[in-house]
């Protein structure tokens, strides 16, 4: 039997499962195509944000990417047996945020149909060319990487040795799209709250927190549907990534607050108040801001000390402080931060608009979409191959 | 030879990557060869720039005939809503504009009156550098910044690039906002980015933007800065300017005299 | 292989979606329907009819280019006489954009660039009085 025909046999729930799936991809199709029919008018963005949700989402997609990279490199590179059977899951899960983060711009984008445009006339001084070739490179050389381990699965044998290569690859690259995706803001002279160098660093790091952490909600999740029974070895080795990458994103966001308030330079503080509500009293981000920073200290005390990470139901609600706090952090308030509060006067603020929230969950939806059936088609193959 | 199916399909697919790829690649050269140095190109030898003179434009306080003149001459269309509004020159706030050059003290002559502000037509505009289309470029001949409406996809970095608020993008559908079309001129269209473009359509005939010319004070001077015989040259040399921002390398092109 | 009927049947069935136009087109020339266009009321065109015919997209697109984006705006034709690129400042002074474009357009299946998103048919401003 195929690959793609393990898909089509499931059971009632696995039906059910993709078909809610599937009404909140249509229904964001739908959402979409008025967008642009009528314009991007009919979301929240505006003048002064002319990106929005959807660009937030796009950077914390870039950085689920990553979670390929905590689950590969051990394996490939370190020979973590522990991760033996995860490897291929963490890749999967990383090749399917990096599709997700395209989407994100594609539905960001005013005239999409032009899309083309960028490769018949590329222009290689824009960090967007760059971006579009090392996501679409990605997800092309790992799609191929999943393909040949799957089939070495199939077959019982070790992949072949230019898969391996490929995989090898792979890590630079994975390290790449995010520096890339940081690139494209932290070069930008009009925005200081992106004017940093750090900023790559600080995404690797988010990234790579927030997708080991993921990984683990995932396999706690398989586990419980009794699906793929994880290694406890395994859960352990993620949280304790978790916990590391934890650490120096809470370190590198503070080793940037210290600049930007000792130094006090105006137009940097200002951002930064906008986001924490120093500037504003009703600023309505400042509570999803420190939301954010409370969950990731929360996070942050589970998985650093192991008597409490080792236990599950608080390495679960760590693992989700931290996805949730970074998403808060990196999906939303990166990008309000960039643009509020506006050079020219007060404005309403950036809150996103149901039709914003409808494109983005449809998108997430074809995300899960998309892990559903791969990780179907793995076990499928694991137990043909044990059987 | 038989090949199966998997192979079949592997085959296909690497040699439509392979095409693929080849045609981005043909691209990349065919677009090196017809700007060989990209945007780092040679500085224009003429350098188009407008100088407006606060103290001829305060005498008409409220007046907003350079606006009203290029609006009319361009089809900019008038979006009520402020947050979606496009804008190729409009008046803002001394404090806003200048922000940096506040020091609490000065009269308020100078810094409460609105003045006017349009797109710098910078030396290095940083909207030019992200741009991934190449549908805003700067002109080699008059190094005027200009725009290809017919290439913008939309992405809006641009607008995110520019430090001085210069650039618009359409929201909805732009003929719905248009009282009066100037049947010369096109319009736009929905989801693309708009700006001033120093009225190329009215240099290429050898005649002064709009705004230079509705201007009733004669306030804003427009000329080659690499002359130094030109009317802007003697205007910069005599006064003192100020520009917006020159902090950040832009090297804006839009001159102001207190 | 009882199933080899169905799937010759389905290759068939996608063969004729996939070369519709082209039946469509071929139909459409052999029934001799097609729409009389006005040539231009000066009698000649920036190029012989049969080039305009089949490239005219080409040399608008060439016309494009040059005029936005290398500020070159004068355009020499095949007989010596020398025209301003621009589409509604030239094309449209001869051409009626409803009764020529539009027309063979619809007639054609061809939905086109979409040039009148922006461009300005002129008629709809002034009509124009025909010599």
């Amino acid at each position: 039997m195929s690959l793609i025909e393990k898909t089509l046999a499931g059971g009632r729930r696995y039906w059910l499962w993709l078909g809610f799936l599937a009404v909140l991809m249509v229904m964001a199709l739908l959402g979409w195509v008025q967008e642009q029919q009528v314009g991007l008018g009919i979301t929240d963005l505006s003048r002064n944000m002319p990106w929005g949700l959807y660009i937030g989402q796009f950077i914390f997609c870039v950085g689920v990417g990553d979670a390929a990279l905590v689950v590969m490199l051990p394996y490939y590179l370190h020979h973590w047996r522990a991760y033996a059977k995860v490897a291929l899951l963490g890749q999967i899960l990383g090749t399917v945020g990096v599709i997700l983060a395209m989407l994100f711009i594609f539905v960001s984008m005013g005239k999409p149909v032009r899309l083309i445009n960028v490769l018949l006339y590329p222009h290689p001084r824009s960090l967007i060319f760059w971006d579009m070739l090392t996501l679409s490179g990605y997800v092309i050389l790992t799609a191929i990487i999943i393909f040949r381990l799957l089939i070495a699965e199939q077959e019982h044998s070790a992949p072949p040795l230019w898969t391996q290569r490929l995989v090898l690859l792979s890590f630079p690259w994975a390290v790449g799209i995010h520096t890339v995706t940081a690139f494209l803001l932290c070069g930008l002279v009009a925005r200081p709250y992106w004017f940093t160098a750090l900023l790559a660093p600080r995404f690797l790091a988010s990234a790579l927190t927030a997708g080991s952490a993921m990984l683990v909600l995932i396999l706690l999740l398989l586990k419980r549907l009794e699906l793929f029974d994880a290694e406890e070895d395994a859960l352990r080795r993620l949280a304790t990534t978790a916990a590391y990458c934890l650490v120096v994103h809470v370190f590198f966001t503070l080793v940037e607050f210290f600049n930007v308030f000792y130094g006090g330079v105006p137009q940097e503080v200002e951002h930064v108040d906008y986001l924490y509500g120093g500037l504003t009293a009703t600023s309505p981000v400042a509570p999803w801001m420190w939301l954010s920073a409370v969950l990731a200290l929360v996070a942050l005390l589970v998985l650093l000390v192991p008597a409490l990470r080792q236990r599950t139901p608080l390495l679960l609600a760590a693992c989700t402080s931290a996805v949730i706090s970074i998403w808060i952090e990196k999906g939303f308030g990166m990008l309000v931060g960039g643009f509020e509060p506006s050079p020219f006067g007060a404005t309403p603020p950036y809150v996103p608009d149901f039709s914003e929230w409808k494109v983005a969950a449809g998108i997430w939806a074809l995300g899960a979409f998309l892990v559903t059936l791969m990780y179907k088609i793995v076990f499928s193959v694991r137990k043909e191959a044990e059987s | 030879m038989k090949i199966t199916r998997k192979e079949f399909l592997e085959l296909s697919g690497l040699s439509v990557l392979a095409a693929g790829a080849l045609h981005a690649v043909h691209a990349v050269k065919a677009e090196e060869t017809s700007h060989p140095a990209g945007a780092q190109a040679d500085p224009p030898k003429k350098q188009m720039a407008l100088a407006i003179d606060l103290r001829k434009c305060r005498q008409r306080l409220g007046c907003n005939l350079c606006s009203a003149a290029c609006n009319a001459a361009h089809n900019v269309p008038q979006f009520s809503d402020p947050r979606h509004q496009v804008k190729w020159i409009w008046s803002e706030p001394f404090a806003e504009v200048f922000p940096l050059d506040q020091n609490g003290y000065t009269r308020r002559n100078y810094t409460g009156s609105p003045l006017p502000i349009l797109c710098n037509h910078c030396d290095h505009p940083p909207c030019v550098e992200v741009c991934p289309t190449g549908a805003t470029w700067k002109r080699a001949e008059d190094g005027v910044v200009m725009m290809d409406w017919h290439r913008c996809i939309g992405c809006k970095y641009c607008i995110t690039a520019c430090p001085y608020d210069a650039r618009s993008f359409n929201f909805s559908d732009p003929r719905t906002a248009l009282q009066q079309v100037n049947p010369d001129f096109p319009t736009r269209t929905l989801g693309v980015v708009e700006k001033c473009d120093f009225c190329a359509e009215r240099l290429a005939k050898g005649e002064p933007p709009a705004c230079v010319e509705a201007c009733p004070e004669k306030a804003i001077v427009f000329g080659d800065v690499h002359d130094a015989s030109s009317e802007i040259s003697k205007a910069l040399e005599e006064s003192y300017s100020l520009r917006r921002k020159p902090e950040l390398g832009t090297g804006p092109n839009v001159f102001y005299f207190l | 292989m009882r199933e080899r009927w169905l799937i010759t049947l389905g290759y068939g069935v996608f063969v004729v979606f996939f070369t519709f136009p082209l039946w469509r087109a071929a139909a459409a020339r052999s029934s001799g329907s097609m729409p009389r266009l006005q040539s231009s009321p000066a009698g000649q065109c920036v190029a012989p009819v049969e080039q305009m015919r089949v490239a005219h997209m080409n040399m608008l697109f060439q016309w494009r280019e040059d005029a936005v984006r290398h500020n070159n705006l004068t355009f020499v034709a095949y007989n010596g006489k020398v025209y301003r690129k621009s589409l509604d400042g030239t094309c449209l002074s001869c051409h009626d954009k409803q009764q020529f474009c539009d027309r063979c357009h619809a007639y054609s299946g061809v939905s086109g660039p979409d040039c009148w998103n922006c461009h300005n048919d002129p008629r709809a401003f002034a009509p124009r009085v025909m010599p």
